[in-house]
């Protein structure tokens, strides 16, 4: 009995055995990327769940903490990740067009804005460091216990309640904030690693027309965590600037 | 093919087992066979230490006064059994063991899209059941599985964070599994493998994954932000801080309901290969029963409140979610029916697993209505946290679930070993299992309406008589199940050798040696003919070397 | 899987809008989008951003992500999740806002 399939096919260097071809490849990667990312939906979809009952239920509150973020900063991140996702796509299209240089390029950019994104929300949780805002003991040395401005002070610094908010429903939006945020600063660190191991391979020239799958699969991974920041920016920043002239 | 002269199969010819030796090329392989048999050892310890917890209940059961253990004690074995049994036994068992068997052989692939994706699955799978040996080890959880806040939020002075962990770690193992399967029955079907000529245990595995896709992930995260709360005490959960415990109770539930139907899809896709398979004719209603398959697993999602028909939850939801649990028993009664109508007029053979099987309808029946029981709200009232409720779970899950995974266990057997287990044995075990089983659990049906409440160590003296029974017959269960476990290790040496069909049944799992090469099939089949068509013995091709096996009596 | 090549101006345009969006739902938030109608308090703030995130999110998936360019099973795939947490939403939500209804008894 003759050796198996005696197709005179060129075989790709990665084409895993038990494929058929390239393409079913691509097509398998794609999907269970895709399938992945259902399940990060549903995963922060639990987070954004808590976050809808506990804002109506504590509008002012809500209101109140989320005037307290720096808009500026929050602002700024949702451009430079919306930069990113753009500089990912093009990584793949030129990827998909064989042109390494540029592929390259853009891989180098989108890695640094992920950085910056990062670097920014450093910036941030110190600040709230700074300003006694980590939820309960989570930092065991700096309980929860920011200064409630009087009427009158405008001291960034310091907490503006607005209507009947309360102190402790203040801290209820805090650690939604922490956790939300924190889990999405996690993604981008794991995305961060992704994006160095893809350059590393573009570097070798493993990826070009025939073999550009890992770089749409893990770009695939890059957008839905800009899309996860996409709805995090208006959910925790602009809540309540409507309020601020009020 | 089928003139080639044969020869009796020698242990001797390469096959996925003796490919390659050492412990490196088990511990490192990519053939889904050999991760599923690395899986299969895992439960099975994990099942057995769950039964050894089961033993303990039983024991202080046995007296009305909690005699045996102290409460916090008893506390922390019956979360144990529940943990043990529900995330690191019933959860991955069949997907696991005889999906990741099964599914590339049944629709004529090498192996599952993604291998090293699968290996890794069986690591996290360790890790987190490490994980969870630490946090028993070292004390022990006491808040039930279900880890109902603000008790294990605030209250509890056991390990829930590392317990927790530990099923947050196995939750993606069941993530990736569920993956790899869902990517290769889409994409790596052989030529002419068309869905509908799909077995129907591809259709379970295919619904049982899209559940743990979608529902994984909120355990993961309730998980996280219970330890959060533990951590931080936030007041996520915390009523005291301004939180809301039913939050944590609508999250955890939102998966743990469709986390039963991730128990008992898989088997329902067995009992539907074992019904058509050992009556030697075509499942009737085919599509029904695929589809029911898939009905289950989006009804399913939508019943998760009737756990929490006696919180706080607002009567209006309670009735929504009484009306959508009547009607998620559609699905199951519709494969129920299925599975009869394809019994009548045809040519049973009461093998071990077919005896497996029709205890599974029996007992799922049973399991089934009684929930019922407990979908309507008034009801519910009073059945709500009595061992009522235990022993309509268990009817389910050991009863169906479990009768399910034995019944694969052996239908498969031979082709996963190329043994044979012995027959005489295997369905004296059956018999006592179904035995024991049912004078474990019936009892506590009547116990339960009478008012015995669920998770309590002491209890009142005019249920010790039912508790007594179930005690016994918890015995009878256990040692019924002691003996495949013997037989089954005893086969792997001295079984009779099984060729490559020894059931002579159509399925492509069949038509490859026993046990199968590591590529599975030497040649990608081309799959011409449709689900469970029984040809006349003879004309079955077997495609490899040793089509010649085949025997033509 | 389709080998489409998304042009780069389509990549530049989709950019430019998300940017747009982003400006829009900052200077949007600024505004008191309260309106009263007929004795109660509609609050449109909250609709209007997330009205704005869920365009924008639209599209990156379409674009960014090719389901524009994807077959049918991508596209099921992600609506299955967005219903998915549709489900998770409505089944909770129904019961929360509803528990200030008419009392009946507990």
């Amino acid at each position: 009995m003759s050796h198996a399939v005696t197709k005179e096919v060129h075989h790709h260097p990665a084409l895993q055995h038990h494929f058929e071809d390239m393409d079913q490849q691509r097509e398998a990667g794609t999907l269970g990327m895709w399938v992945f990312l259902v399940t990060e939906i549903m995963f922060f979809g639990g987070m954004f769940l808590a976050y809808t009952l506990y804002r109506s239920t504590y509008p002012f509150a809500f209101a109140s903490a989320s005037n307290h973020l720096d808009i500026t900063l929050g602002a700024v991140n949702t451009g430079v990740l919306i930069l990113s996702s753009f500089t990912m796509a093009m990584s793949v299209y030129f990827t998909q067009i064989g042109k390494s240089r540029p592929q390259i390029l853009c891989l180098v950019i989108t890695l640094v804005l992920g950085l910056t994104f990062l670097g920014i929300k450093a910036v941030e949780y110190k600040s709230k460091y700074d300003d006694s805002l980590f939820p309960g003991r989570l930092i065991p040395n700096r309980p929860f216990g920011p200064t409630v401005a009087q009427h009158g002070d405008s001291d960034p610094h310091k907490l503006h309640l607005l209507g009947n908010a309360t102190v402790k429903q203040v801290e209820l939006f805090y650690w939604i904030y922490f956790a939300m945020t924190g889990m999405h600063a996690l993604h981008m660190i794991i995305g961060a690693g992704l994006l160095t191991f893809l350059l590393y391979g573009s570097i070798k020239e493993r990826y070009g027309p025939e073999y550009y799958s890992p770089v749409e699969v893990i770009g695939l991974y890059w957008h839905f965590v800009d899309i996860v920041w996409i709805f995090l920016f208006p959910l925790l920043y602009l809540l309540g600037r409507h309020f601020e002239h009020g | 093919m089928i003139d080639e002269a044969f020869e009796l199969p020698r242990p001797s010819k390469v096959n996925y087992i003796n490919a390659q030796y050492g412990l490196k090329s088990w511990l490192l392989t990519r053939d889904h066979k050999r991760i599923a048999l690395l899986y299969l050892g895992s439960i099975t310890f994990f099942f057995f230490i769950g039964g050894l917890y089961a033993m303990m209940i039983r024991l202080e059961l046995l007296t009305p006064q909690g005699d045996l253990f102290h409460s916090t004690t008893y506390n922390k074995v019956f979360t144990q059994h529940g943990i043990l049994m529900v995330f690191f036994f019933l959860i991955p068992s069949i997907p696991a063991t005889l999906g990741n068997f099964l599914v590339p052989m049944m629709i004529g692939a090498k192996d599952l899209a993604f291998p090293r994706i699968n290996l890794l699955s069986w690591y996290i799978y360790m890790l987190g059941g490490l994980i969870t040996i630490y946090a028993l080890l070292a004390g022990g959880v006491d808040t039930g599985w279900t880890f109902y806040a603000p008790f294990s939020t605030t209250f509890s002075n056991s390990y829930v964070v590392a317990a927790g962990l530990g099923i947050f770690v196995n939750g993606f193992s069941s993530i990736l599994t569920g993956l790899n399967f869902i990517v290769t029955i889409h994409t790596m079907r052989a030529p002419g493998m068309t869905w509908f000529r799909l077995p129907l245990f591809i259709w379970a595995q295919y619904a049982t994954s899209l559940v743990m896709i979608l529902g994984t992930p909120v355990i993961a995260i309730t998980v996280l932000l219970l330890a959060f709360e533990r951590v931080a005490h936030v007041g996520i959960f915390d009523p005291a801080l301004g939180g809301d415990p039913i939050l944590f109770q609508h999250l955890f539930w939102f998966y743990s309901h469709p986390a039963v139907y991730i128990m008992v899809l898989p088997s329902m896709g067995v009992v539907s290969e074992l019904i058509a398979n050992f009556s030697r004719k075509n499942i009737f209603g085919y599509k029904f029963v695929a589809f029911s398959s898939l009905a289950i697993a989006v009804f399913g999602f939508l019943v998760w409140g009737h756990h929490m028909f006696v919180t706080s939850q607002s009567v209006y939801a309670g009735m929504i979610f009484s009306f959508l649990s009547f009607a998620v028993a559609i699905p199951s009664a519709v494969k129920v029916f299925n599975w009869t109508a394809t019994l009548y007029k045809s040519s049973i053979s009461y093998d071990t697993p077919m005896l497996y099987g029709l205890g599974f309808i029996g007992l799922f029946t049973i399991g089934g209505m009684t929930g019922l029981f407990l979908a309507a709200l008034a009801v519910d009232v009073h059945l709500t946290d009595t061992y009522f409720v235990v022993a309509h779970f268990h009817y389910i899950m050991v009863g169906g679930a479990l009768m399910g995974y034995l019944g694969g266990l052996h239908y498969w057997l031979p082709k996963i070993s190329g043994r044979m287990y012995p027959e005489g044995w295997g369905r004296f075990s059956a018999l006592v299992i179904f035995v024991g089983f049912n004078l474990t659990f019936l009892p506590q049906f009547v116990a339960g309406y009478m008012g015995m409440p669920r998770r309590y160590h002491a209890y009142p003296p005019e249920f010790q008589v039912f508790n007594v029974l179930s005690s016994a017959g918890a015995s009878i269960l256990g040692f019924g199940m002691l003996i495949p476990a013997i037989y089954f290790v005893w086969s792997m040496r001295y079984g009779k050798h099984a060729e490559a069909n020894p059931w002579h049944l159509p399925g492509l799992e069949w038509r490859t040696q026993s046990p199968p090469p590591t590529e599975n099939f030497e040649t990608t089949p081309i799959v011409t003919w449709e689900a469970y068509e029984f040809a006349p013995p003879g004309e079955t091709e077997v495609i490899g070397k040793f089509a010649g096996e085949l025997e033509t009596a | 899987m389709s080998e489409h090549i998304v042009p780069i101006r389509v990549y530049i345009t989709i950019f430019l809008i998300l940017l747009v969006g982003t400006t829009l739902t900052v200077l949007a938030a600024f505004q008191d989008f309260t309106y009263h109608v007929r004795g109660r308090e509609i609050a449109l703030n909250a609709v209007i951003a997330l009205t704005i995130a869920v365009t924008k999110a639209t599209f990156v998936v379409l674009y960014f992500m090719h389901v524009r360019y994807s077959s049918r099973l991508v596209w099921v795939v992600v609506t299955s999740a967005l219903f998915w947490m549709a489900i998770m939403f409505a089944l909770t939500l129904a019961d929360y806002w509803t528990r200030g209804w008419l009392p009946v008894g507990y």
